[in-house]
């Protein structure tokens, strides 16, 4: 059976939106310069994506921590194991939440907020001016924004499983009674540096160029309209939600 | 005139977006060290012009020339040379919302020069005070008015002393105080830097007081050119319907649609 031109398109326009995706990143790649005003800019990215989260992965880490221990220390309490509660948190927070989540989170709060700045600077002829001036618009707007992903997300996991592991803490040694010198001493004993932890941050650094990545490439590309922005900062949170989540399966079966 | 403040010459320029045509094989001479004024109807392709000359646009045919140097055949190393002689004015100004005044300006100092912060700081000051907003300098784009956000833009544009100066509809939706001042500064700026100005315009009132040239572009090519009192006595219908502003003639009221009455009975056979 034939397909119509317009179901053929319809194919089609996917594999066209991944290629479009990629060659924007490779395009953003290959013009990177780094000037004292580049990473001026850099770090003031780094402070509105990644200091600007902080209460949402704070607070979302701390229950996260909290609700995990909670369900872990009922289920382990069956089988009288209460004292393995602290190397599950560890371990499931390291190597799947802290990342994934964290990213998740950040997709919400810094990602949105980078596609919109961006669509919004398309909309008034901001970037048009940058390019009058003879500044490179994806230099001076997609560079910095691109690094303070890669450079926000890590910093961001590793604070979010500092509050998961404090929330775990207090349900399982101050509500819950269990001995600290062993929730602590298990957590030691069976997490792995390098394989675990460092592995988590691996993902980390990987998720935060992807959540940075789709954060810029949608707001380059939306429509300079009211409906465009905001098309395109739903499209990055579907975008980096799924890359994530398909990203995190596909590390860790390498990973293990 | 100053020596470097070069003509602009389109050649049999086409230019199609979209599958539409929006100029066809038009040539527009635009004198040096003038005030040119470009006008036409909305979405005639006043600013295709612009873009052309900035190089943002290729042509589809023709030739693209600011002095002697042919614009639609650089590449982007060129052309951001070029660019850094041209100062373009924005339609909405184009402020960087995130930067003060200041910043604004300063901008394409700080990336294109190695002067000493203390040298660029002056320089801004002076820039701002020429278009009278230095005391607002460490104030950001949302707290001026839509005015006073165009004349930081006008500074910006003039930070490098540009030879060429680029007004993308510079008194759309100004009060009067403001248009005032607007006319002003674009006319003591072109003879301060002795700059090649073009303003891209539908303003007919107030391109009398301003340009030394003008040319009218509507269905796709130039209609009429000359000084502001040579168009003024053309007979040309498009020319006319322009600049007395007729409703209905060469460029129609209604949006092309089947007769009304067809319509209608035709609704009526619907239902």
């Amino acid at each position: 059976m034939n397909a119509s031109p317009s179901g053929l398109a319809r194919l089609l326009n996917p594999i066209r939106k991944l290629g479009d995706v990629g060659l924007f990143l490779l395009t953003a790649i290959s013009r990177m310069r780094f000037t004292a005003l580049q990473v001026a800019e850099t770090l003031r990215q780094v402070y509105f994506a990644g200091v600007r989260s902080l209460v949402i992965i704070v607070t979302g880490g701390f229950f996260v921590g909290l609700v995990l221990t909670l369900q872990t220390f009922d289920a382990l309490s069956r089988f009288g194991a209460t004292e393995a509660v602290s190397t599950i948190l560890a371990l499931s927070l390291f190597r799947e939440l802290g990342p994934v989540l964290t990213t998740l989170l950040f997709a919400g709060r810094a990602g949105t907020s980078i596609t919109a700045e961006i669509g919004l600077m398309r909309a008034t002829e901001q970037l048009d001016a940058l390019d009058l001036m003879a500044i490179d618009p994806m230099e001076r707007i997609v560079q910095p924004r691109l690094i303070a992903g890669i450079i926000a997300v890590p910093a961001l996991v590793l604070i979010f499983n500092v509050c998961a592991i404090l929330g775990g803490l207090i349900y399982a040694v101050f509500l819950m009674g269990s001995d600290p010198i062993t929730f602590w001493g298990n957590m030691q004993t069976i997490v792995e540096l390098g394989r675990d932890f460092g592995h988590g941050m691996l993902k980390a650094v990987a998720f935060g160029l992807i959540a940075g990545w789709l954060a810029v490439y949608f707001g380059w590309t939306a429509r300079p309209t009211s409906e465009g922005v905001a098309l395109a900062t739903t499209q990055t949170v579907i975008a980096t939600a799924i890359s994530i989540l398909v990203l995190n399966f596909v590390l860790s079966a390498f990973m293990l | 005139m100053n020596e470097s403040s070069p003509p602009i010459r389109l050649r049999n320029v086409t230019v199609r977006l979209g599958g539409r045509v929006i100029l066809e094989d038009m040539s527009l001479d635009i004198p040096a060290g003038k005030v040119t004024a470009v006008m036409g109807p909305s979405g005639a392709g006043k600013t295709t012009v612009m873009r052309l000359i900035t190089g943002q646009l290729k042509p589809d045919t023709g030739e693209v020339w600011l002095g002697d140097q042919r614009v639609d055949q650089m590449n982007s190393k060129t052309l951001n040379r070029l660019r850094r002689g041209i100062g373009v004015l924005l339609q909405n100004g184009a402020l960087f919302t995130d930067l003060t005044c200041f910043d604004n300006v300063a901008l394409p100092l700080r990336e294109h020069t190695d002067l000493p912060e203390q040298l660029i700081r002056r320089l801004v000051l002076l820039k701002l005070q020429a278009v009278g907003l230095r005391g607002a300098a460490e104030l950001y784009p949302r707290e001026l008015s839509g005015g006073m956000n165009r004349r930081v833009a006008m500074a910006r544009a003039i930070a490098l002393d540009p030879s060429v100066l680029l007004y993308d509809e510079p008194f759309a939706g100004l009060d009067p105080i403001s248009l005032g001042v607007s006319l002003r500064l674009i006319r003591s700026i072109t003879r301060a830097l002795h700059t090649t100005s073009v303003v891209i315009t539908h303003d007919v009132a107030e391109v009398r007081k301003l340009a030394d040239f003008s040319c009218i572009i509507a269905d796709r090519r130039l209609v009429a050119s000359g000084s502001p009192d040579t168009l003024n006595n053309s007979e040309h219908p498009l020319v006319r319907q322009f600049l007395d502003g007729q409703p209905d003639g060469p460029v129609p009221f209604h949006y092309p649609a089947p007769e009304l009455a067809d319509q209608l009975l035709e609704s009526e056979r619907r239902a």
